[in-house]
Order: structure tokens, then sequence, then C-alpha cells
């Protein structure tokens, strides 16, 4: 606890969309026309807030049924998604917050702004949360959402995507991302995901599907890892979390 | 052919899209789903420290303030310690000092309650001026904005906070500090964000 806490490695800004992606037109007004001044890690930055069992309800991370009636379930693809948190360095990241949110199988959200004519699903509210554990593992069961129209271009969709939210273990390591789904043809149309400069970096965003966590006759499966900052290792020192 | 380094690469970023509040909000998307939603109490009742208002717009290019912004808050607590198990030290039970708010769909005006954090150490020895750490996401941002809010009234503190003076523009320094004023006996902090243009927001690369 005396030891003063590691830093993060930088990061790593080739592989992260930049502020400005015209063809979103939404970034436009939207991004910072002065560069970022660089800060090196303090402790403000080093440290975040823990989140533990208390906070959430088991059934937080099951879509399919926290937010139907009681004997009912979500309308769609039954999916089970499911991966590790990681650092750089590969270590896995535990007890850490990882919250999504999406559309339901039609590609209708849930929320009082979005107008599509899709019907919303009685038994589906769209969110889930959970913490990964002693690995840096974590599932969520829900179904596939669809795609869905947005104001971008006149003729835009956004493929099928979970967004997705997680905390690490650090202020430094804060990140929200979207998943999408392999195979899906509107990937390579869609103006966010192209927002992304490295095609390896978008194959990193697109989950695979995962037919040995399958369920037989019950929940296909996708696989899902998401790789954090790592952290600068001080030789001798033995760090449980981050190092 | 060198080694090749084994490293992992980091999972690239995406927008926070304008329904952001169904994941991280869903009262405020018009649905009550679980028990209790985070990031609400930022201090809790037992925090010592002066009881403070923070509040403020995000202002877009054209000037226009944005409706669908999530802001997360992250400080320590009036004796400069944060609630997390690699600093020293203890807060007060039920201090978090972690809070999440939204910006009004109608007005934009986002706010939060919480304690004036005190200063806590800085790289090589430094102290740093009282600070509140804050991240921004919203439809149209790519990734994650970093920035901070500094106090009016901490001006001593403030002239020499080390990461306030590594930003060469004496200019740019003031979008980072939040004006005073009171009201109802309790101090109010106005921190507007610019997101771009002329008075804009110095954003970090922490």
């Amino acid at each position: 606890m005396t030891k003063p806490p590691a830093e993060f490695y930088q990061w790593d800004r080739d592989r992260h969309p930049p502020g400005y992606t015209p063809n979103y037109k939404t970034s436009v007004a939207r991004s910072a026309q002065y560069a970022l001044i660089s800060l090196e890690n303090t402790v403000s930055e080093v440290t975040g807030p823990r989140f533990g069992h208390g906070d959430i309800d088991p059934m937080d991370r099951d879509l399919l049924h926290n937010y139907a009636a009681d004997g009912q379930s979500a309308m769609g693809e039954r999916i089970i998604l499911h991966g590790r948190v990681l650092d750089e360095n590969a270590r896995p990241i535990p007890n850490t917050l990882v919250e999504i949110w999406q559309a339901n199988a039609g590609g209708r959200y849930r929320h009082k702004k979005d107008g599509y004519l899709a019907p919303i699903d009685p038994n589906f509210g769209g969110c889930g949360r959970t913490l990964t554990d002693e690995d840096g593992y974590y599932y969520f069961r829900t179904v596939k959402p669809g795609a869905y129209p947005w104001r971008n271009r006149v003729n835009d969709w956004r493929p099928a995507h979970i967004h997705l939210s997680i905390f690490g273990t650090a202020f430094a390591q804060r990140l929200i991302t979207q998943c999408y789904f392999e195979g899906d043809p509107l990937i390579a149309r869609c103006p966010i995901v192209q927002s992304i400069p490295d095609p390896d970096a978008i194959d990193q965003l697109t989950a695979v599907l995962d037919m040995n966590a399958t369920i037989p006759l019950d929940t296909i499966a996708y696989r899902f890892d998401i790789v954090l900052r790592g952290r600068r290792s001080t030789l001798f020192e033995n760090r449980l979390e981050g190092n | 052919m060198a080694q090749k380094l084994n490293y992992l690469k980091q999972t690239p970023s995406q927008t926070a899209g304008p329904y952001v509040h169904i994941g991280l909000a869903p009262g405020a998307a018009g649905f009550d789903i679980y028990d209790t939603e985070l990031g609400q109490d930022i201090a809790g009742p037992n925090a010592a420290g002066t009881r403070i208002r923070v509040e403020g717009l995000v202002i877009d290019g054209t000037g226009s303030p944005i409706k669908d912004v999530m802001l997360e808050v992250w400080q320590a607590n009036a004796q400069g310690i944060y609630a997390h198990p690699e600093n020293a030290g203890t807060v007060e039970d039920g201090f978090r000092g972690w809070g999440r708010v939204i910006t009004d769909f109608d007005t934009g005006e986002w706010g939060f309650d919480t304690v004036k954090p005190g200063p806590v150490p800085g790289r090589g020895g430094t102290l740093q001026a009282p600070h509140l750490s804050l991240w921004i996401v919203a439809r149209g941002i790519n990734m994650g904005l970093n920035t901070r809010i500094y106090f009016e009234d901490e001006a001593e503190a403030n002239a020499t906070d080390p990461v306030l003076n590594t930003i060469e523009w004496e200019r740019r320094r003031a979008t980072l500090i939040a004006t005073r004023s009171e009201r109802d006996g309790l101090p109010v902090y106005r921190f507007d964000i610019q997101l771009q243009g002329q008075d804009e927001t110095v954003f970090f690369d922490i």
C-alpha cells in the first residue's frame, strides 16, 4: 500500500478512433480542435471506483429475464455473450464492472427518444451488468439485437451491436465500446465502425460464434474478449491487481 | 526479423451513442429495472468537508448545448484520499468518490452534489491543487474525453498545480477553473465544457 502505484501504458491512439470522423456526422461539431494535453499518471488517474456484489443483483446479467413478466422471456435469437477482461499484459482484470445495453431483436431501443417504427418487446429492457470473476471472466444472456436505421446519411443502418462499458481498476482504463457479430455485412458499411482506422482493430470488436459455449437446444454463444491498458511492472514487485 | 512483442492490443473505443442512458441511467431512458442505479451518491452522508454543487453545460462547436451527454466524476475526499485500495488511508464510510450524471434532455444542464476534495500528491513530491477528474461520453464523441475541474477559490494552490502548469498556453488553463457562486448558502461551481473552437476546454491524454 505504501509503494507508489504503477503507471499505465499510454493509450494506443492509432488503434482508437480519432475525434473527427466526418462520415459519422455528429462527430464534426463534437470533436476537439486542439491536441490533447499529455498527462503523466498521478494518483488521480491510477485509482478509480470499485464495485462489489452489494451493488448489483445476480439477475442483472440475464437480459432474457431481467425485465420480463413472470414466466415470460425476451423475443429473439437467444445468445450468450461471454469473454474475459484482460490487460495488455494478458493478465485478467477481476471484479470489474461490465455494463451493456442494446436494442431488441427488431432493432428498437427502449428509450423515450427512439421513435423507430419497429415495436418494443414488452419483456425486454435492454440493459445488464455484471462483475468479472477472479479470472476476469464475464457472461450475459440476452437476445441478438437487430440492425436499425439512423439519421446520418439517408440510408445508413447500424450493424447488430451491443454497447459495453468497462471500468478496469483505474479511471485511466475507463472504456466504452461496441461489440459486433461475425459475418454481418453491415459492419463494413457503418461509419461508426469505420471511424476506427485499423482493420485489425475492427476485427477485435467483432464477437465470434462460439459453438463450444453454446447450450444445445437452448442458447447460442458468442465470444468477446476485452483488452484494457496494461501497467508497467517494477521488477521484483508483485502486485495482485493490475500490476 | 526480430522477435515479436506479444502484448495484447487495446480494445478500441466506440461512441456511447444517443441511448447511453438505457445501460447506464435507465431511469432517464424511461424505465425502472434496477433496484439501485450506480453513481447517484458520490460522497455519502458521512463525508467530512464542504458540501458543494458543481454544474454546467457541454457545448458543441456550433455553440449549442448538447443534451445526450453522460459525465462521470472521480475525486478524493476532503482529506485528499481516494476510495481505492492502492491509496494509503481510509475514507468515510459510504464515500465512493465516483459519480455519474447525465444532461437534461431539454436544457442540457448537468450537475452533481458532493464535497470539495482536498489536495492530493502529484508526481515527484509535488502537491496537486484540489480537483475533480471528469470523463465525458456522448453521441458523436468517439472516445471518452478526460478533463479536470479546478476551483476558482483555490487560486494559490492552482498557481502551483503541476498539471495546470504543464499547459503551455496559460490562457487555456482558465478553461479548467470552475467559477464560484452561492445558492441557498451553499457554494455552487459552474463548469461549462466547450468541446470545440476558440475557447475549447483542455482535454487530457491520461
